[in-house]
């Protein structure tokens, strides 16, 4: 077995565990909720509509939309109660996942369920009134069993769906067999992306099939068949989940990542450190670049890096760039006032912002900085991240440069750089830490006007572990101790095509 | 005992504009036979419901063994009178005696209380025992028929009420399983209202014939008083209908072959 393959493995245990009882929770939530609803409907043609069009409208919401919507909302909510009540809760991971899987999961329980019960014979109903069953007698009795074959075939479509929507629960925080699809993705370790989809749609079709048991069963009247399938059912949802129950000990740190590389390495880098001075470590990977501040400051995450450009101008909104330094002290201070989140210290590089091309075409084409990049613009093409253009950073360097580029394109970074080689962008949006910089021959333009703030990784602490003095001693001697060409080879080993190490090899050879 | 088992007094029933029944009184005695004719949206069906709360009226009062309905509960009142109609409505999910012995489960009897009856009621609807066990998809419309009556009698009714039970059976099955119902009207003491469109069926099986003209009672008599007496000429053209027919029947059967 190949050693990606054998890593893929080795995770299979927990990302399946998740992701079953989060799919399990979501449809046995959507079941308990959409049966009393298609039978109101049932009965009130003026519901029926109203019930209909509103489970059709949150289908027609892409469901990676419609789990990240639920995590702001859910925030809020967790706010509100905190401050009328003293509690709060997750916002991240479990919560929001469940209840947009739940939402996604209605539609076609809802439609089934209304059209099988309406669908029972009316001679048959008649019969119930007139032997003398109360609604609910002829309800469960009757109508309930009549219809149960048409609801099982929108139950199974239900489950088909839920499974596959799952896999986009990991954007939000939530371990699924998404991690997979998209650790993979970022790393370009096809072999996770494939092991993810595969896994994914074994245990749909599984799933599928014991629940077609029942609907069979249900549609032949043969209780052994429907029993056959509730069983299997049930074994399985419970071997999947039970490394949860044996190893799930409350992890007392969690360990944040965002989405690229650099953060899975240097994630793992510091769940090592705790783990060695004694603690137990879970992580939240693949977390938005938004999501994961505001997570550690509502006490979700206890630890993650971030850059100090990215801080300085999306969480405390600022435009000007006083300078490295002061950027960084002015942070040290604000966050803790505002937020009580600690900034531990500048682990000893950056990963700014930065606009590269091919060494050779900027020969060419005369540029050396960002204004000569301004003059050539019109003839090039732009190529970005998914979320550079909506940044403050690109509109100041915007605003400070005037660019009018011939075309600008949106790529995930893996793929920027494939464009930039491939021909279908001239300059990209790369980061200073890259270390595809160096292994591809690009050339950082400089910045003669400033316009880019600096972005020193930055290791944050939440406000509950602040004086946390073994998270302080297992993390601290990091800061300063990662110059930028270490970063850069580390990132490369677990981005380049051949010979990948995985992040947490990746993060063994960073700090001697 | 009350001195009537079934008391209807000035029944209405509307549908949007249109009145189904437009005061209707009418009562049955214990042990009576009625059938219940009329052209069709004469409102017949409309009042047998009112008995077992299927309709409620929109005035009226509806007395069943002395109580008013309005005092019981709907589905209590419906335990204690038998319901046969026409699509008969059996529970396809359920077997023949699960069926049959639906409405004593329903009042809590005994399990081995139900299972006696069951088997009774098979024998006293002329089916084999063996078909306790089967699901109504694998019988014949007679015999679907047959289970219904055995379903309706199943919590000792005093009363049955019938919707035209026996209009979509061929004529063979039909008398037999008419003959056969009356017989058990007469051994179990039954009240009877039956519903039905067929003139025969009604002369020959029932005592008192009661007919319904646009949501009135025009006429009601024993099938002899009706054809000799009714000044009604559509009362008694319907009660010549079943003569002329009886006459010309014997008449072609006579005929000798040529």
């Amino acid at each position: 077995m190949s050693p990606q393959l054998a890593a893929a493995f080795d995770l299979l245990p927990d990302y399946l565990a998740w992701h079953v009882l989060l799919s399990a929770s979501a449809l046995a939530l959507g079941l308990i909720i959409s049966l009393p609803l298609a039978v109101a409907a049932s009965r009130s043609p003026r519901l029926r509509w109203p019930v209909l069009a509103f489970a059709g409208l949150i289908q027609t919401i892409p469901s990676l939309a419609l789990l990240a919507l639920f995590y702001p909302l859910l925030l809020a909510v967790s706010a509100l109660s905190l401050s009328l009540t003293g509690h709060g809760f997750s916002a991240l991971g479990f919560l929001p996942s469940l209840l947009a899987l739940t939402l996604y999961s209605m539609l076609p329980i809802l439609r089934t369920a209304t059209t099988g019960i309406l669908g029972v014979d009316p001679a048959v109903r008649e019969a119930a009134d007139g032997v003398g069953m109360t609604a609910g007698q002829k309800l469960f009795q009757v109508e309930l069993p009549l219809a149960m074959p048409v609801i099982m075939a929108g139950v199974r479509t239900a489950a088909v769906w839920t499974i596959g929507a799952a896999t986009l629960s990991t954007p939000v925080g939530q371990t699924s067999l998404g991690n997979y699809i998209f650790a993979g993705l970022q790393t370009e370790n096809w072999v996770s992306v494939l092991f993810g989809c595969a896994a994914s749609a074994v245990l749909a079709m599984t799933a599928d099939q014991l629940l077609g048991l029942i609907e069979t069963g249900a549609a032949k009247r043969d209780r052994r068949l429907m029993m056959a399938g509730a069983v299997g059912l049930l074994v399985g949802i419970v071997i999947a989940v039970l490394p949860l129950v044996s190893f799930g000990k409350p992890a007392s740190y969690v360990v944040g990542a965002k989405n690229f590389s650099e953060q899975y390495i240097l994630a793992e880098l510091m769940a090592d450190r705790l783990e060695r001075a004694g603690g137990t470590v879970s992580r939240k990977e693949d977390l938005g670049s938004a999501v994961a501040y505001r997570a550690l400051a509502a006490g979700e995450l206890d630890v993650y890096v971030d850059y100090t450009g990215t801080l300085w101008t999306n969480v405390l909104n600022r435009q000007d760039n006083p300078g490295r330094q002061a950027v960084l002290d002015g942070l040290t201070t604000e966050l803790k006032s505002r937020d009580g989140v600690t900034v531990l210290g500048s682990l000893g590089f950056e990963n700014a912002y930065a606009f590269a091309m091919n060494a050779d075409r900027a020969k060419a084409l005369g540029i050396v900085s960002l204004a000569d990049l301004a003059r050539e613009a019109p003839k090039l093409t732009l190529g970005t991240d998914i979320e550079f253009l909506s940044r403050p950073e690109w509109k100041a360097v915007d605003a400070a440069y005037g660019f009018r580029f011939k075309a600008q394109r949106s790529f995930q970074p893996t793929f920027m750089y494939r464009a930039l080689s491939g021909g279908e962008a001239d300059v990209i949006s790369a980061f200073s830490s890259d270390g595809r910089i160096a292994a591809d021959k690009l050339v950082v333009l400089t910045d003669p006007k400033g316009a880019l703030p600096p972005y020193d990784a930055v290791i944050l602490v939440s406000p509950a572990r602040a004086g946390d003095q073994r998270l302080i001693a297992a993390l601290k001697p990091l800061v300063g101790s990662i110059p930028v060409a270490a970063m850069q080879a580390a990132n490369y080993s677990v981005d380049r095509d051949t010979a990948k190490a995985s992040p947490a090899e990746a993060a063994r050879g960073l700090v001697k | 005992m009350p001195q009537t088992t079934i008391e209807l007094s000035s029944i209405e029933k509307r549908y949007a504009a249109h009145a189904a029944l437009a005061g209707v009184s009418l009562s049955i005695a214990p042990g009576e036979f009625v059938a219940l004719v009329g052209p069709s949206g004469s409102g017949k069906t409309t009042l047998l419901k009112t008995i077992n709360g299927l309709v409620t009226p929109d005035a009226g009062s509806v007395r069943v063994l002395g109580e008013d309905t309005g005092a019981v509960p709907v589905h209590i009142l419906r335990r204690r009178i038998g319901y046969v109609f026409q699509e008969i409505g059996l529970f396809p999910h359920l077997t023949v005696g699960e069926n049959i012995g639906i409405t004593p489960k329903l009042l809590g009897w005994e399990p081995a209380r139900i299972a006696t009856r069951i088997d009774d009621l098979l024998g006293l609807v002329d089916l084999p025992h063996e078909m306790a066990g089967r699901l109504p998809a694998a019988l014949s419309g007679g015999q679907r028929q047959r289970v219904g009556v055995a379903r309706a009698l199943a919590a000792e009714p005093k009363i049955m009420l019938m919707d035209e039970p026996f209009g979509a059976l061929d004529p063979v099955t039909r008398d037999q399983l008419g003959t056969d119902y009356r017989a058990l009207h007469e051994k179990l003491g039954l009240t009877t209202v039956m519903v039905t469109h067929d003139m025969s069926e009604a002369v020959l099986l029932a005592d008192r014939i009661v007919v319904l003209k646009a949501g009135v009672i025009v006429a009601d008599g024993t099938p002899g008083h009706l054809s000799a007496s009714s000044d009604d000429p559509d009362v008694r053209a319907l009660m010549d209908a079943p003569r002329r027919q009886a006459e010309r029947l014997a008449a072609r059967l006579s005929e000798s072959p040529a």
